[in-house]
């Protein structure tokens, strides 16, 4: 016992000498105008990605608590037509490291600022493929998965399975658009075509005349393997399935879809990381919740291992090949040092099972396998982190 | 002439009280546990529990049996003659594993979502301490002179020192992502400490509670993502450890002394977890995707048999018969 004692003691020393560390991380929300959809049975919750944000931050404070480090989060939410750059100066008076729910051009706006210089500032919303190469930043992180990371890890998927003759509907918004043509891109990367795509232009309520307008709409794609629905926005996709010409399985936003994070994930502990979300927020943990999640977990587990709050340090830290965070994806997660994207696996889901996750078994990297999702190293035209 | 054989054979096998040793197998997915004959390598009984069943340990008499049902948030206490179930301790939500106190009275508990380690007393059945950790508890393990118990917890991804007298923590050590497994070594002058997702081993030394050496590991083939050590056990005299490592399908073989990593052994998919035979000459380990268990010959370092048992299997535990 007596050895004991004198253990505690050496160790309480320790503790009192350990200086506090008080670590302010910012969570900006930039409300956008959402566009009219045809179904109301999904509203997106009023706290997306906040709560993520909220769950990181307890989880940081539970270890904090053990090391004499505290979290705060300063949030705010800037609705449509407010002031984001006012906010985001008056967050980045207050903290280098922020979290930010926004549009791309919202986000470069904010990563311009003279505030924002030598600060950390995480994506967690925007799947835009050019934030992470020509438009990167060097304070721009990004913890959501691009269109490309997504798009690929569908890709690898129907060349799994030889589902080669592919065929698209694309919605005709802008997200629409930019994640049908990281498909079209990311097809051809794997050898892959998508042969035929028609634009979903239709105006009416698809919730009672689908049935009659999809057979006509998809017959004239003849014979397919495989029928990829581009509608980010959540809108017409849920009206395509069974209403084919021919019956066909249906991916993307419909069907077999490429998520960050779904319900249904549930290996590698990821429960666990569900059940917290629950019992915190009463609802599922959306893909957003989890990017904001791994943003502000990502600073814990830096300012863990470093005992550090500044952003120089946690920054070089989080490059370094000492950084790995446990995201319950059944791989480390690690920041790609070409463009500051978090490196994940995809899981592949329907709305009751994980269907597959990638990478799949046999896409290989020289590196890292994860790297064969999305934009690697050679491909990005990023120069910010040179 | 057949028949006289068969009926020796019968007699032999008659004369001697069925008396093979046993080891049991909790089945996460199916909610029981399988029972295999180290004799006959079969398994022989299977025994329904509470719901998902994962760690699981006997009374050092081996009189009754522990086994946490996780999703039941119970120990269940177990009768090994009968497999039935005797009662439940009150073990906090969520058990995942346990330690038995060298003083065969004490349950310390990993309480998986409540980042708690609860103290049963298994007489009075009375819930006698809850110590907060860090998020996601997991590992456990008690000192053998009894005095510290440790706690990992997952996701802060540290170890708690336990100070069994107090239930105060008396210090906590960082280790690397997701720390799964704990164990006392060489008198409990060491603390060794899996980490998942770190992929590497950290080593203690118990008086100080300072890191003493770090192993890694490496498969030819085979990504250092993958190779995500889990449970380990130690051989006679705690020369050489066997390390589970998950969803490499390997178990690694380590020398104690000189932290060198010996082998690598082919076993099922995602290995997680281990138990010895009596004389520790046969290994059994649990291969949760493939649903089976792997038998391995220590001294050959031979895998050599694969038994089917229920759905992800996760424990092990060895029970004597005579």
């Amino acid at each position: 016992m007596k050895k004991l004692l004198l253990a505690c003691a050496t160790v309480l020393g320790a503790s009192a000498a350990m200086a506090e560390t008080q670590v302010d991380i910012g969570f900006l929300r930039v409300d956008v105008p959402q566009p009219a959809v045809l179904s109301n049975l999904d509203p997106i919750p009023e706290d997306e990605g906040l709560a993520g944000a909220t769950l990181g931050l307890a989880d940081n404070n539970t270890t904090g608590r053990f090391l004499g480090q505290t979290y705060t989060l300063i949030d705010q939410n800037v609705p449509v037509d407010g002031n984001v750059i006012a906010a985001a100066e008056q967050i980045l008076a207050q903290t280098d490291l922020l979290v930010l729910d926004a549009p791309a051009e919202v986000l470069l706006q904010i990563a311009d600022l003279p505030a924002a210089e030598g600060a950390m500032i995480f994506n967690a919303a925007a799947q835009d493929d050019a934030l992470r190469s020509d438009q990167c930043r060097a304070n721009l992180f990004h913890t959501i998965p691009s269109h490309a990371m997504r798009a690929d890890a569908m890709m690898q998927f129907f060349l799994a399975r030889r589902w080669d003759d592919i065929v698209m509907i694309a919605g005709t918004h802008p997200d629409d658009v930019e994640w049908a043509a990281a498909l079209e891109r990311s097809a051809k990367k794997f050898g892959l075509k998508i042969r035929a795509r028609k634009d979903w232009a239709f105006d009416a309520d698809m919730r009672r005349n689908a049935s009659q307008e999809v057979p006509l709409f998809t017959q004239d794609f003849g014979e397919y393997d495989v029928v990829i629905v581009a509608d980010e926005t959540d809108d017409f996709a849920r009206y395509i399935a069974y209403n084919t010409w021919l019956p066909r399985p249906i991916a993307g936003s419909e069907g077999l879809r490429p998520r960050t994070w779904a319900p249904v994930v549930e290996q590698w502990g990821a429960v666990q990381l569900q059940s917290r979300f629950n019992d915190q927020s009463a609802r599922d943990m959306r893909p957003r919740d989890y990017a904001a999640w791994a943003a502000v977990r990502a600073i814990g587990e830096a300012v863990t291992r470093t005992n550090q709050g500044d952003a120089d340090t946690l920054r070089a830290f989080m490059l370094s090949d000492d950084f790995e965070l446990a995201g319950f994806r059944g791989r480390p997660l690690t920041w790609r040092d070409w463009n500051g994207q978090l490196r994940q696996t995809i899981p592949l889901v329907t709305e009751r099972a994980v269907v597959a996750n990638a990478p799949l078994p046999g896409f290989l990297h020289q590196h890292n396998e994860l790297d064969t999702l999305g934009i690697d190293r050679p491909e990005s035209a990023c120069t910010a982190f040179n | 002439m057949k028949y006289a054989i068969s009926l020796i054979a019968l007699l032999a096998a008659g004369a001697l009280p069925a008396a093979a040793d046993e080891i049991w197998v909790t089945n996460e997915k199916d909610d029981t546990i399988s029972v295999i004959d180290i004799d006959t390598l079969e398994v022989t009984r299977t025994i329904e529990t509470g719901e998902r069943p994962r760690g699981i340990i006997f009374a050092h008499d081996y009189s009754v049996l522990y086994v946490c049902a996780s999703d039941s948030d119970a120990v269940q206490v177990i009768d090994p003659e009968t497999g039935e179930i005797l009662h439940d301790l009150p073990s906090g939500e969520d058990p995942e594993q346990f330690v038995l106190h060298p003083d065969n009275r004490h349950l310390y508990i990993a309480n998986e979502d409540d980042a708690i380690t609860t103290v049963v007393d298994t007489e009075t059945r009375r819930n006698v301490a809850q110590i907060n950790v860090g998020i996601e508890p997991e590992g456990m393990a008690v000192s053998p002179d009894g005095k510290i118990a440790i706690t990992t917890s997952e996701t802060t991804n540290m170890a708690h020192w336990i100070d069994t007298e107090t239930h105060e923590l008396f210090a906590n050590t960082l280790v690397d992502s997701r720390p799964r497994h704990a164990e006392f070594v060489k008198d409990g002058t060491e603390l060794w400490v899996s980490s998942e997702i770190g992929g590497t081993i950290s080593i203690f030394d118990v008086e100080t509670q300072a890191p003493k050496g770090k192993i890694e590991f490496e498969i030819s083939n085979i990504h250092p993502d993958r190779i995500q050590p889990v449970g380990f056990e130690f051989t006679n005299g705690d020369t050489h450890a066997f390390v589970a490592l998950g969803p490499s399908n390997h178990v690694a073989v380590v020398n104690a002394e000189t932290y060198e990593v010996e082998d690598y052994l082919l076993v099922g998919r995602r290995v997680w977890h281990m138990a010895f035979n009596a004389d520790r000459s046969l290994l059994f380990t649990t291969n949760g995707v493939s649903g089976d268990v792997t038998v391995i010959d220590v001294a050959k370092r031979k895998p050599i048999k694969t038994i089917k048992v229920g759905r992800f299997p996760w424990g092990a535990a060895f029970r004597p018969t005579n």
